[in-house]
C-alpha cells in the first residue's frame, strides 16, 4: 500500500508537467489573443504591449520562460487584472472557493447517500419514486437558474438572506452559494447510491447475510453501504475536484471572492498567465483527490490491496 | 421474482454466471424491460416528444424563425395561437421547443452514446488489466480532466471547423472520463471475483472476459451514470452554443433556450418554464427506461 | 473483518457527523442572523455602486474598460475633470490660455496635494504622460495622447523622439500640439492624462497602486480591492475641495451578471447599479421607473462591411442592406430600451459638430425603403434564382443576437440569405481586426467628444480599426483637412462632406446610437444624465 501510494505520488509530477505542456500550447494556438476587443490597438502599440508580456518571442521560448519561472514559484502576472499576479489572485481567491466548495460536498455526501440508500431500501414504493423524482429535478434545473431563483426567493420575496454579496465572510452570505452549489451534488449522489444500493442488495452475499439471519440495519451498515459506495467514491474525486476550485455561474451571482470565475473568465479574456493557473491548481486537485479516492478503495474492498 | 431469484440462485450456486447465449440475453431482457411499467410509459412518452420534434412544422402556424413583431416577448396566448408565448424577438415559442428537442435529443443521446462506449471499454481495460496499464491510462485522464475544456473545444472547431456533429464528439470526448473512472472501480473489485479467475483460468481471452463477464457486470452503475451525462451534455451544449461552437441561430436547442429564459425568470417566466418542463420529462423518462434496462440486463438477477 | 473496512466505516461515520453539526449549526446562525441584516451605521455616507465589470488596475495607464475609469475618476484629478453634468471643467488646472494657432496650451497648475501631503506640480503631470509613452510600459492607451508633438515617436521608440512639453516652473505646463485639436482639453479628462506621483512610483515601482502604497489627488483614495468582489475608496482629506465632499465611502461592486446586479439594487444593497438586464426592460419600467435612467450615450452602433471582397465592392449592395434595415423596430420592438435609430455614423449631439450627415433616404417610409433596396438589388444582378448569401458574424450577447436575428429576417425580404455565426469575443475581434468576414457587428464608443473620434474609423491610415477596409480618396482627403484645419466652423464642414460621403457608401451600416442604462436610488442626489456618461462621486450626496 505504501509504496504504492509512494509511486502514485511520483508519477504525479510527470501527470503534472503534461497537463502545463499541453494547456500551454493548445491555449497559445487557439485564435485570438488577449488584445483583440472591441477597440482594436494600433499595430505599433500592440507591439509594445505583446514585448511587455514577453509574448512577442517565439512559442517555444515563450514556453520555456514560463516553465522556468514556475520553477522559481513565479505563475506570473495576470494580463487583465494588472494589479495582482497570478498567485495573488489564486491565494485571494481559492479559500472562499474551497471552503464552499468542502461544504457543499460534505452536505451533498449527507444527504445523497441517506437519501440514496433510503430509496433503495424501499425499492418501487412511493417514497423512492418522491426522492429520485426530487433528485431527477435537482438533475434538470441547471445552476444558472437554481442560483438567481434561490437568490430571488431567499433574498428578495422572503428577505431572511442578502440577496448575493461576501460581506466579511459572514456565514449569512455562504449559506446560498453552498446550497446552490450541493443541490445538484445531492441529486447526483443519491442517484449513483440507490442504483448500486438496489444492485448490491440483491447480489448474493447479501442475500447470504439476511438468509442468516442478521438484523436488516446490520446488513445495510455494514455489508451493504461498502459495496454501494464504490460508484460515489469514484464520481466524488472528479466532483470534488470541480466544486472546490469554484463555479464561475454561483460566484458571479452571488458574487463571491472564489476562483471558479477565472476558469471561464481568465479563457475568455486569454489571460494566459491566469489560465494557467488555474489549470494547475485544478490538475493538482484531480491529481491528488483520484489519488485519494484510489486509496479508499482499497478501505472500501480489502481485495483491492492489488498492487 | 420468486422465479428469478432462485434460477439466479442456481446459477450462482454452479460456481459462475454461466455464459448465457445472446439472443436469449437480450431477449430475455427485452421481456422484462417491456414488464416494467414505468419504463414502456416512458418509451411512449418520449416517442410522442420524438414525434412531435419530427413533425413540428406541422402542428404550429408560425414557422420557427419567423418574427411576429406584433407580439415580442409576450406570455403564452390561445388567442394568437402562441401558446407558449414568444421569445425576445416575437419567434413562437412552441416551435422552438420542438425544433430544440431536436439538437437536445440528438445531442443528448449521440454525445452519450459516445461518452459511454469510449468511457465503459476504456474503463474496463484499465481496470482488469490493472497495475501499470491501470497507473498509466487513469493518469492519461487526469490529464485529459485537467486541461481546459474551452480551449478544447475551440481547437476542435479551428481543426475541423463548425459542424454541428461536432458537438456531439465534443462533449462525448469530455463526459467520458467520470464514466471511465467509474468504471475502473468497478473492474478492479470485479477481476478478483472467483467467477473471473475462474474464467482466466479457463483460458477464455481477455477481450472475452472483458466484453462477456465484466462489462455486462458493471452495467448498474454505467446505466445510472448515463442517465446523469444526459442531462449534462443538453445543458453543456449551450456553452458550446455561447461559444459560437454549438447550434447557430436561428436554429435552438433546449440549453439555449433555458439559458435565454434564466435571465428573464421574473419578467418572462414562461420562457424559462416551458423548455426546461420538457427538459424534465424528457430526464425522467430517461431515468425510468434506465431504471427499467438495469434492472433487465442484470447478471445477478437472470 | 479487516482492519481497513473499519477505517472506511470510521471515515464515513466521522462525514456524516460533522457534516451534520455543521448543518445544525448553520440552519441556527441563519435563524439569528436575518435580524443582523442590512443597517449600517448613518454616521458615514456610503455609497454603494453595482460595477458592470472587473476593475484591470488602479494605475491609471493600464487602464482600458469604462468600468475601470470609474473608479480611477474617482481616484484622480486630471488638469481638466468631469463636471456633475460630464462635461469638461477645471480640475488640477485652474486656468489655462491657448495660443493663437491653437497648438501650444499653457496650463497653470492648482495648489494642491497628493493624497500623503506633497505637493502634485507640473513635473508629475509630464512624468505621467512620458511614462504613458514608454515603449516598454506597454499602455494600451498611449495613442490618445498622440495629438501632443513628438508623442509618437517617443511611443514607437524612434531615435531622438522628445515630447513636446515643458514646466516652465512648479505651477505652469507649456503642451506643444500637431494639430489645432479642439478635443484636446476634453481629452485631459482622460485617465491616460493623469499625473503620476512619482516619488511613490519611484519608491515601490508597479507596486505602486497597492492600497498600502498608492497616492492620489483625486477626491477619493483606494483602501481595499478584493478581487472579483468590490474595490473600496475613501474620501481623501488632502483633496482640494474636500470639504465640498459629501460622501465618505464609495464601493464599487463588481457585478457581470446583470440580473444579480439588479436584485441587489431591488434589495437595497446597492444605490445604484451601472447597467441593467435588458431582457427584462418591461418589467423595470412597471416595477422600478424611479429608479431607471436612460439617457443617450456618445456611441454607435454598426455593421461592418467588409468592401474588399468581392460581394461587397458593389455600393448598391451595401446601399440596399443598410436600406432593408429597419431600424425603428429594432430599437422600438426589440430592444425597447431606449436606444433611437441611427441613420448616421457620427451620434447628433457630439462636440465640435453640426447636425450629423444623415443617409439620404433616412425620411422614407419603410416600404419605400424595401422597395428600393430590392431595385438596387435587381440592378446589381441578384434576384430569386440568384440570391446573395453571406455570413452576419456577432460576439456572443443576448442583444446582439436578437438585432442579428432580426435583420437576417429584414434581409430576407430582398432576398439576401444571411447564415448567422456567433462567435466569443477574442475570436470576433481577432477576426474582425484582419478582415476575415463578410458582415460584422461592432460598436464604438467615444474617447473624447468630438466627431473625428468617429469619422477615423473610415479613414485608410486608420488601419485594423477600419474593419471595412474603406479607402475612399476623397474621403482620406477631407479628414486629413480637417485635422490641420484651426477654424472650428471649417472644420465641422469638412468633416460633414466626408461623413456624406461614408453615408453614401454605406462601409458601415449604422443601427443604433447608443444609450447608458442604469438604476440609480432616488435618494442619491446629484446624478445629472450626460453623454459622456460619467458620474463622478464626489458631485453626489445621500439623502438621509
Amino acid at each position: 500500500m505504501l509504496s504504492y501510494a509512494i509511486r502514485r505520488l511520483l508519477i504525479a509530477i510527470p501527470t503534472l508537467f503534461i497537463v502545463i505542456t499541453v494547456a500551454f500550447f493548445m491555449m497559445r494556438i487557439a485564435p485570438g489573443g488577449p488584445f483583440d476587443q472591441e477597440r482594436a490597438l494600433p499595430p505599433e502599440i500592440e507591439k509594445n504591449i505583446k514585448a511587455a508580456y514577453d509574448l512577442d518571442k517565439p512559442l517555444i521560448e515563450q514556453y520555456a520562460i514560463y516553465i522556468g519561472k514556475l520553477f522559481q514559484g513565479d505563475f506570473g502576472p495576470s494580463i487583465k487584472i494588472r494589479d495582482f499576479s497570478v498567485a495573488e489572485l489564486i491565494m485571494a481567491g481559492a479559500p472562499a472557493s474551497m471552503q464552499l466548495g468542502l461544504s457543499a460536498i460534505a452536505i451533498a455526501l449527507v444527504f445523497g447517500v441517506g437519501f440514496g440508500t433510503y430509496a433503495a431500501l424501499r425499492q418501487n414504493s412511493a417514497v423512492d419514486f418522491a426522492v429520485m423524482g426530487v433528485a431527477m429535478i435537482g438533475i434538470a434545473i441547471p445552476n444558472f437558474v437554481m442560483a438567481p431563483l434561490l437568490s430571488l426567493v431567499f433574498g428578495l420575496y422572503l428577505s431572511i438572506l442578502p440577496t448575493a454579496g461576501w460581506g466579511d465572510g459572514e456565514i449569512q452570505y455562504k449559506i446560498l452559494p453552498i446550497i446552490a452549489l450541493a443541490l445538484p451534488q445531492i441529486a447526483y449522489i443519491a442517484r449513483l447510491t440507490r442504483g448500486s444500493m438496489v444492485e448490491v442488495l440483491h447480489s448474493n452475499y447479501i442475500r447470504t447475510a439476511r438468509a442468516k439471519g442478521l438484523r436488516e440495519t446490520l446488513v445495510v451498515n455494514r455489508h451493504a453501504i461498502k459495496g454501494a459506495l464504490l460508484p460515489v467514491v469514484s464520481y466524488l474525486g472528479p466532483a470534488t475536484a470541480a466544486v472546490m476550485t469554484g463555479s464561475v455561474v454561483i460566484e458571479s451571482i452571488f458574487g463571491v471572492p472564489g476562483i471558479g470565475t477565472y476558469f471561464i473568465k481568465a479563457a475568455l479574456n486569454r489571460d494566459y498567465p491566469l489560465v494557467m493557473g488555474v489549470v494547475i491548481v485544478y490538475a493538482v486537485m484531480i491529481i491528488m483527490l483520484n489519488f485519494l479516492v484510489d486509496m479508499v478503495y482499497g478501505l472500501l474492498d480489502p481485495k483491492l490491496k492489488s498492487r | 421474482m420468486m422465479n428469478k431469484s432462485e434460477k439466479t440462485a442456481m446459477l450462482e450456486a454452479a460456481g459462475a454466471p454461466a455464459e448465457i447465449e445472446g439472443r436469449s440475453l437480450w431477449r430475455d431482457a427485452r421481456i422484462r424491460l417491456f414488464r416494467n411499467k414505468a419504463a414502456v410509459g416512458s418509451m411512449i412518452i418520449l416517442g410522442i416528444i420524438t414525434l412531435l420534434a419530427i413533425f413540428a412544422p406541422l402542428l404550429s402556424p408560425y414557422a420557427y424563425d419567423q418574427i411576429d413583431w406584433g407580439y415580442i416577448q409576450e406570455g403564452p396566448n390561445w388567442e394568437n395561437g402562441h401558446i407558449f408565448g414568444t421569445d425576445g424577438n416575437g419567434r413562437d415559442l412552441f416551435i422552438r421547443v420542438l425544433y430544440g428537442a431536436r439538437v437536445s435529443l440528438a445531442v443528448g443521446l449521440l454525445a452519450t452514446s459516445v461518452s459511454l462506449a469510449i468511457g465503459v471499454t476504456y474503463g474496463a481495460v484499465a481496470g482488469y488489466f490493472g497495475g501499470k496499464v491501470d497507473n498509466i491510462m487513469m493518469r492519461f485522464v487526469d490529464v485529459l480532466y485537467s486541461l481546459p475544456f474551452m480551449f478544447f473545444v475551440i481547437m476542435l472547431m479551428v481543426v475541423f471547423g463548425r459542424n454541428i456533429f461536432l458537438i456531439f464528439v465534443a462533449l462525448g470526448a469530455v463526459e467520458w472520463l467520470t464514466m471511465a473512472r467509474i468504471v475502473r472501480g468497478q473492474t478492479l473489485s470485479l477481476r478478483r471475483r472467483e467467477f473471473i479467475e475462474a474464467a482466466h483460468a479457463t483460458g477464455v481471452s481477455n477481450f472475452k472476459i472483458i466484453f462477456r463477464h465484466i462489462i455486462p457486470n458493471v452495467l448498474g452503475p454505467v446505466i445510472v451514470y448515463m442517465t446523469l451525462t444526459i442531462p449534462q451534455v443538453i445543458l453543456t451544449e449551450s456553452f458550446l452554443s455561447f461559444l459560437g461552437l454549438g447550434v447557430q441561430e436561428p436554429l435552438t436547442s433546449w440549453g439555449v433556450l433555458i439559458s435565454e429564459g434564466a435571465k428573464v425568470i421574473e419578467a418572462s417566466t414562461w420562457m424559462l418554464i416551458y423548455p426546461a418542463l420538457f427538459l424534465a420529462l424528457t430526464l425522467f423518462c430517461f431515468n425510468f427506461i434506465g431504471d427499467g434496462l438495469r434492472d433487465a440486463l442484470d447478471p445477478k438477477d437472470r | 473483518m479487516s482492519e481497513n473496512t473499519k477505517t472506511a466505516k470510521g471515515l464515513v461515520n466521522g462525514l456524516l457527523k460533522s457534516s451534520r453539526a455543521f448543518v445544525l449549526g448553520t440552519a441556527l446562525i441563519a435563524g439569528s442572523m436575518t435580524m443582523l441584516s442590512s443597517t449600517h451605521a448613518q454616521a458615514e455616507k456610503i455609497l454603494r455602486i453595482g460595477n458592470d465589470g472587473e476593475p484591470q488596475s488602479m494605475d491609471p495607464h493600464f487602464i482600458s474598460t469604462i468600468q475601470t475609469s470609474r473608479i480611477s475618476d474617482d481616484m484622480s484629478l486630471g488638469l481638466l475633470t468631469y463636471g456633475p453634468d460630464g462635461q469638461p471643467v477645471a480640475g488640477a488646472a485652474e486656468s489655462w490660455t491657448v495660443s493663437e494657432d491653437g497648438m501650444t496650451y499653457t496650463f497653470k497648475i492648482r495648489d494642491h496635494n497628493w493624497s500623503d501631503g506633497t505637493p502634485v506640480t507640473a513635473q508629475d503631470f509630464i512624468a505621467g504622460w512620458e511614462r504613458l509613452l514608454d515603449p516598454e510600459l506597454g499602455a494600451e492607451y498611449a495613442s490618445l495622447l498622440y495629438i501632443i508633438e513628438g508623442a509618437e515617436a517617443v511611443n514607437t521608440g524612434k531615435e531622438g523622439a522628445k515630447l513636446g512639453v515643458k514646466a516652465i516652473d512648479d505651477h505652469t505646463l507649456e503642451v506643444k500640439l500637431t494639430a489645432p485639436a479642439p478635443y484636446f482639453l476634453a481629452q485631459l479628462t482622460h485617465q491616460t492624462a493623469f499625473a503620476i506621483p512619482r516619488h511613490v512610483v519611484e519608491k515601490y515601482g508597479k507596486d505602486w497602486v497597492k492600497p498600502e502604497h498608492i497616492v492620489v489627488n483625486g477626491a477619493y483614495k483606494l483602501v481595499e480591492w478584493l478581487p472579483n468582489v468590490h474595490t473600496k475608496l475613501v474620501k481623501n482629506e488632502e483633496f482640494y475641495d474636500a470639504a465640498n465632499v459629501p460622501i465618505d465611502e464609495v464601493i464599487y461592486y463588481t457585478y457581470e451578471d446583470r440580473t444579480a446586479m439588479q436584485n441587489r439594487f431591488r434589495a437595497d444593497e446597492l444605490d445604484v447599479a451601472r447597467d441593467i438586464a435588458s431582457e427584462q426592460i418591461s418589467w423595470l419600467r412597471d416595477n422600478l421607473a424611479d429608479s431607471l435612467r436612460i439617457a443617450p450615450y456618445a456611441g454607435i452602433y454598426y455593421y461592418a462591411i467588409r468592401t474588399d471582397k468581392d460581394k461587397f465592392k458593389d455600393v448598391r449592395v451595401r446601399k440596399a442592406l443598410s436600406l432593408a434595415i429597419n431600424r425603428e423596430a429594432i430599437t422600438d420592438a426589440v430592444l425597447k430600451t431606449g436606444e433611437l435609430p441611427a441613420y448616421s455614423f457620427v451620434p447628433p449631439g457630439t462636440g465640435n459638430y453640426t447636425e450629423p450627415a444623415y443617409v439620404s433616404w433616412k425620411g422614407l417610409p419603410y416600404a419605400e425603403k424595401l422597395a428600393e433596396a430590392k431595385k438596387l438589388m435587381a440592378e446589381a444582378g441578384y434576384g430569386p434564382d440568384n440570391p446573395l448569401k453571406f455570413t452576419l458574424r456577432y460576439n456572443t450577447s443576448e442583444n446582439h443576437k436578437r438585432i442579428a436575428i432580426a435583420a437576417q429576417n429584414m434581409w430576407k425580404q430582398i432576398g439576401v440569405e444571411a447564415e448567422l455565426f456567433n462567435s466569443e469575443g477574442k475570436i470576433h475581434y481577432a477576426d474582425l481586426k484582419v478582415g476575415d468576414f463578410e458582415v460584422a457587428r461592432a460598436g464604438w464608443i467615444a474617447d473624447y467628444n468630438d466627431a473625428q473620434n468617429f469619422l477615423f474609423l473610415a479613414e485608410e491610415r486608420t488601419g485594423p480599426l477600419n474593419y471595412s477596409a474603406f479607402d475612399n480618396p476623397r474621403y482620406n482627403e477631407l479628414m486629413l483637412a480637417a485635422e490641420k484645419e484651426g477654424d472650428l466652423k471649417k472644420r465641422s464642414d469638412l468633416m460633414h462632406q466626408a461623413e456624406a460621403i461614408m453615408m453614401e457608401a454605406q462601409p458601415y451600416i449604422p443601427i443604433y446610437y447608443y444609450v447608458s442604462k442604469q438604476l440609480v436610488s432616488p435618494k442619491i442626489k446629484g446624478w445629472i444624465d450626460n453623454a459622456p456618461d460619467r458620474h463622478l462621486t464626489r458631485w453626489l450626496d445621500i439623502a438621509e
